[in-house]
């Protein structure tokens, strides 16, 4: 019975693949290919992530070292693969507990009476108006600098968004017909919110899922790259950028690959999804 | 003459704007105040005994309970008096004072730089929907504003400081009598917080048009046979106005974000610099005050985008 089911699965997967329009196509190729380095990175990695390999630092590209060196000689195409993981790994995290929270609070607040839904309307109002930098530079100047705040930070500042867009959609499958006679027939506020109304939100709610990801990935590379991110001996892509910040006098490569892995991933989930739904990024916040 | 209904409403958002500013400065101050650590433990360090930790604390009004503290922090705010840095004790105000001008001016240059080509481009790309150079335009601006703001500026370093060797790497705003060292010192950072905010206003631009262009009006004006050029710059335009300057606004608050990464990279004596120095060493009192400009520069271009998008729609009035 499973058999003619995954392939069902693998179909309409490639439905889905094939209906995508050649900027998106690519997108998802980067994407994918991201996802893999995310997982797969440091043990495809040429060598150790704090080994000094070469004698010359900020080197040219070279086949020892396909993406150059660093500012201590070490090899940049290592750095970026153990880097994407943390880059990768953050921005997935936060970016998933941001998504979930704002559906699960915004179909909350439109099925829950109207007071519910106007006191968790006003709070993330006020959040939303702060901008994530600089709630980001606020919270770590109170508390220092950790992996786990910062992951705080831009699941507090990616909520809103998410509650509002998921509170909108939710309001709107409300008055569709058929949760209409859902309700008629006595269903419970809880069935009616997930059985009824989150599968017609899903898609949407995943392009925004994407979105999210990109304003995470931005602020968390954008604070590593201020020094107020990932802290040494740790480097997220953006950490890199940093700290071979000295070498763009000279036009080194270690200063330009980090930056540009970054901008392929993000403008490459950016592609995917406005073939998806037409929608474009930093629409909010 | 404003029907009262525009400017009822009107009051109404600034109110609101208002009550979220002192929403946010709670939130602000109550996130600052959090650590057990304070100012007074800070500035005495290894040398506190309880009794000159106390004698501080008394002195510095620290010994008063948070709600006493954040209303002090708060008329303060409102006076002017944002209380003294905690690195080099040099009263907060008179910092910022230094270095406000610099980034207003660097917003200024760059607002006046972005808006007139985004609006070229968002007006141009929708007036040739779906054609090679709109698809192009799309797919530039849709990649543009997904990307780092550093990478924008080291590709910027790269090209004009290594390769053409036309400017220097760091912003340098001390010389700016002439015209060509204005240019030359504001060029880049100009440059790379121009990308951004273009793109995203081009977009947003581009939505405003074509959504006049697809309304009954515009068809009535092309079956009479205007030119499609009469039809978007008399017809679509006076109307889309509303909409387009709601775009601005609120792409111009995406500087905000950007502003602290090229301030940083640049070297730019700027506010958000001094924020990110104020961070680095932990001095409350100087990014409390930053932190509190910032946020009531982006409420108030959200409030003016609002306001635009009210005055501009007649039916929003009722």
């Amino acid at each position: 019975m499973s058999a003619p089911k995954s392939r069902t699965s693998m179909q309409s997967a490639w439905r889905f693949v094939s209906s995508l329009p050649i900027p998106g196509l690519v997108g998802l190729v980067i994407v994918v290919f991201w996802m893999l380095i995310a997982m797969l990175g440091p043990s495809i990695a040429p060598y150790e992530v704090g080994a000094i390999v070469a004698p010359d630092v900020f080197g040219a590209l070279t086949t020892q070292n396909p993406l150059g060196t660093d500012y201590l000689g070490r090899d940049m195409l290592s750095r970026i693969l153990f880097g994407a993981r943390y880059t990768v790994g953050l921005a997935l995290a936060a970016a998933l507990a941001a998504s979930v929270t704002g559906t699960a609070l915004g179909l909350t607040a439109a099925v829950a009476g109207r007071w519910i839904d106007e006191l968790m309307s006003r709070v993330m109002d006020a959040l939303i108006s702060i901008p994530s930098k600089m709630l980001a530079l606020v919270i770590v100047a109170s508390f220092g600098s950790s992996v786990q705040l910062l992951m705080l930070t831009a699941w507090l500042s990616y909520t809103p968004g998410a509650y509002r867009i998921a509170r909108s959609l939710a309001v709107n499958v409300k008055t569709l017909e058929y949760v209409q006679v859902a309700r008629a027939r006595g269903e419970k506020l809880p069935y009616i919110a997930c059985v009824e109304i989150l599968p017609n939100m899903i898609n949407p709610m995943l392009a925004d899922f994407g979105l999210r990801f990109v304003f995470v990935v931005l602020l968390l590379s954008g604070m590593s790259f201020l020094g107020l991110g990932v802290q040494p001996p740790n480097a997220d892509l953006g950490s890199l950028v940093r700290e071979n910040i000295s070498g763009l006098g000279e036009g080194a490569p270690a200063v330009i690959m980090p930056a540009l892995a970054i901008a392929t991933l993000t403008v490459s989930v950016n592609m995917l999804i406005d073939s998806l739904s037409g929608r474009s990024v930093r629409a909010e916040n | 003459m404003m029907p009262g209904g525009t400017s009822q409403l009107i009051a109404q958002r600034i109110g609101a704007a208002v009550l979220t500013l002192l929403i946010v400065s709670a939130v602000i101050f109550t996130i600052t105040g959090l650590l057990p650590g304070d100012a007074a433990q800070q500035a005495l360090g290894q040398s506190a005994t309880p009794e000159t930790l106390a004698a501080l604390r008394a002195q510095m009004g620290l010994d008063q309970p948070a709600h006493i503290r954040y209303f002090r922090w708060l008329s303060g705010l409102v006076s002017g008096d944002l209380g003294k840095s905690a690195m080099n004790s040099l009263p907060v105000t008179e910092l910022i004072a230094t270095r406000l001008p610099n980034s207003l001016v660097l917003a200024g240059v760059t607002a006046a730089v972005s808006v007139p080509i985004a609006l070229m481009l968002g007006i141009v790309s929708a007036m040739r929907r779906g054609s090679l150079l709109d698809r192009g335009l799309n797919l530039a601006t849709l990649s543009l504003v997904a990307v780092p703001e550093f990478l924008v500026a080291t590709i910027a370093v790269l090209i004009f400081a290594v390769k053409l060797n036309w400017l220097s790497a760091l912003s340098n705003t001390a010389d700016t009598a002439t015209l060509g060292a204005f240019v030359r010192a504001y060029a880049m950072p100009v440059m790379t917080l121009c990308c951004v905010i273009i793109a995203q206003m081009a977009r947003m631009t581009r939505a405003a048009v074509i959504d006049q262009l697809s309304a009954s009006y515009v068809e009535m004006a092309v079956l009479k046979g205007a030119r499609p050029v009469r039809v978007v710059l008399t017809h679509a335009l006076p109307n889309a106005i509303g909409p387009i300057a709601n775009a601005v606004a609120l792409s111009l608050s995406y500087l905000l974000g950007g502003v602290v990464i090229v301030e940083t990279i640049f070297n730019y004596p700027g506010i958000a610099s001094l924020m990110v120095d104020a961070v680095t060493n932990r001095d409350m009192p100087l990014v409390q005050a930053c932190a509190m400009i910032f946020c009531t520069g982006y409420l108030v271009l959200v409030l003016v985008a609002d306001v635009v998008a009210i005055v501009a729609n007649p039916r929003l009035r009722k």
